[in-house]
């Protein structure tokens, strides 16, 4: 054990809270571009003003205060404390010790920098180390190739196929649960600092 | 094409939430029709909470299709069926089955009251697959789910703890087309749907 392990911090991001004041502005900026939306919702994509983003995040605060079975988290830098995405563990089954993860990061300009493969670690180890799960499930359409790469680097494997449950693009696609077990972590995981001249691999966000 | 309410053994009938919540109430202290039919710890609720749930679930009609089942004769409740529209844009359902107590278990019933809200999701609400979630160690539930057209999808692993065992729960799904085909000679006889098969 190591007990002042930091939960929330990599070499590059951090897990934060939401900001009110500054992330609705950035988030809204976000949901002008469809192609993420589609990457991270089976929802209708829509553009969202500042004001429907704030009552979003009011909305995930009043559900992790009730349910207990969300947590919640901003990404940003360390350096600045920049908003770069959002990441979440959902659905939590304590009985059973089951959840699903999902993760967003919003500007083009910030993917494939390793700050998914970072948040991902990080997201891992709180669901196993903190949270005491039994098994992390991601929900993923197939033409969401970086985030199949993302999860499956951390160890993930496919498990349910729901063949043909998304209409996009002019067609239908495959919807995937990828799932990861506890123990599979603990043998996947790699050390939380890389020794000097490890380099993080690149396809990481989404 | 018949009443698309009515099976063989069965018929469809409205929820009935004062009628339905007294029969789960009486259900539910069956620990194995719990166990069965969802993954949360039993909770033995009264009468009259699962009324409210179900009238604030009868609130949502545009996305929850919720029936009674009952045999073709007499007004005994033998169970529920209900799909959930989980978005209209891709055309998906999940849809949730049970059968009350243990005399009614394995005699057809639930098969066909699947095969009728097949029918209905197919055929009156133009979806295009329908999707059910259920553990490993409901063979049961499993082969009158095959019967009535679904093939297993996957299975998320070790997803039930229970009596310090894990089980999976198996992703089961049907599409459209795979109906259609299914109905065969009768569909085509009746005339349904020629002209979009091509």
């Amino acid at each position: 054990m190591n007990i002042a392990q930091s939960l929330f911090e990599s070499e590059h991001i951090c897990l934060g809270p939401i900001n009110f004041e500054k992330d609705p502005e950035i988030e809204a900026r976000w949901s002008e571009d469809a192609d993420y939306l589609r990457m991270v919702s089976l929802e209708p994509a829509r553009p969202s003003s500042p004001a429907q983003i704030k009552k979003m995040y009011e909305d995930i605060e009043k559900g992790q205060e009730e349910n207990k079975n969300l947590f919640y988290f901003t990404i940003r830098m360390r350096a600045d404390d920049r908003l770069i995405g959002f990441a979440r563990l959902d659905w939590i089954d304590w009985s059973n010790g089951c959840g699903y993860v999902a993760l967003g990061i919003g500007d083009p300009n910030d993917r494939n920098q390793g700050y998914g493969t970072e948040t991902l670690r990080l997201l891992l180890r709180f669901a196993f180390d903190e949270l005491n799960l039994y098994r992390l499930a991601a929900i993923i359409p197939e033409y969401n190739a970086a985030a199949l790469r993302l999860f499956e680097k951390a160890g993930f494997v496919e498990e349910v196929r729901r063949r043909q449950a998304v209409n996009r693009f002019g067609r239908r696609w495959d919807l995937l649960h990828l799932g990861v077990l506890r123990n599979e972590w603990e043998t996947h995981r790699s050390p939380d600092k890389p020794a000097v001249g490890l380099q993080y691999e690149r396809p990481a966000g989404f | 094409m018949g009443n698309l309410f009515r099976g063989e053994l069965i018929r469809l009938a409205a929820m009935d939430a004062e009628k339905m919540s007294k029969a789960w109430e009486h259900w539910n202290r069956d620990a194995l029709f719990r166990r069965l039919l969802d993954n949360e710890p039993p909770t033995l609720w009264s009468a009259r909470k699962i009324q409210q749930w179900i009238e604030k679930e009868l609130e949502r009609g545009d996305q929850r299709f919720s029936f009674s089942i009952y045999p073709l004769e007499g007004e005994r409740l033998i169970g529920f069926v209900e799909l959930n529209v989980t978005n209209w844009q891709h055309g998906n359902a999940w849809v949730g089955i049970g059968i009350g107590n243990r005399e009614d278990w394995g005699k057809g019933y639930g098969t066909d009251a699947m095969r009728l809200v097949l029918r209905y999701a197919f055929d009156e609400l133009g979806l295009y697959r329908v999707t059910l979630g259920v553990f490993s160690y409901n063979q049961r539930a499993i082969r009158s789910y095959q019967k009535a057209g679904f093939v297993v999808e996957g299975r998320e692993r070790g997803a039930l703890s229970r009596d310090g065992e894990r089980s999976d729960m198996l992703v089961m799904g049907i599409l459209r087309p795979e109906w259609e085909a299914q109905q065969g000679a009768m569909y085509k006889a009746a005339g349904g749907r020629d002209e979009d098969r091509n």
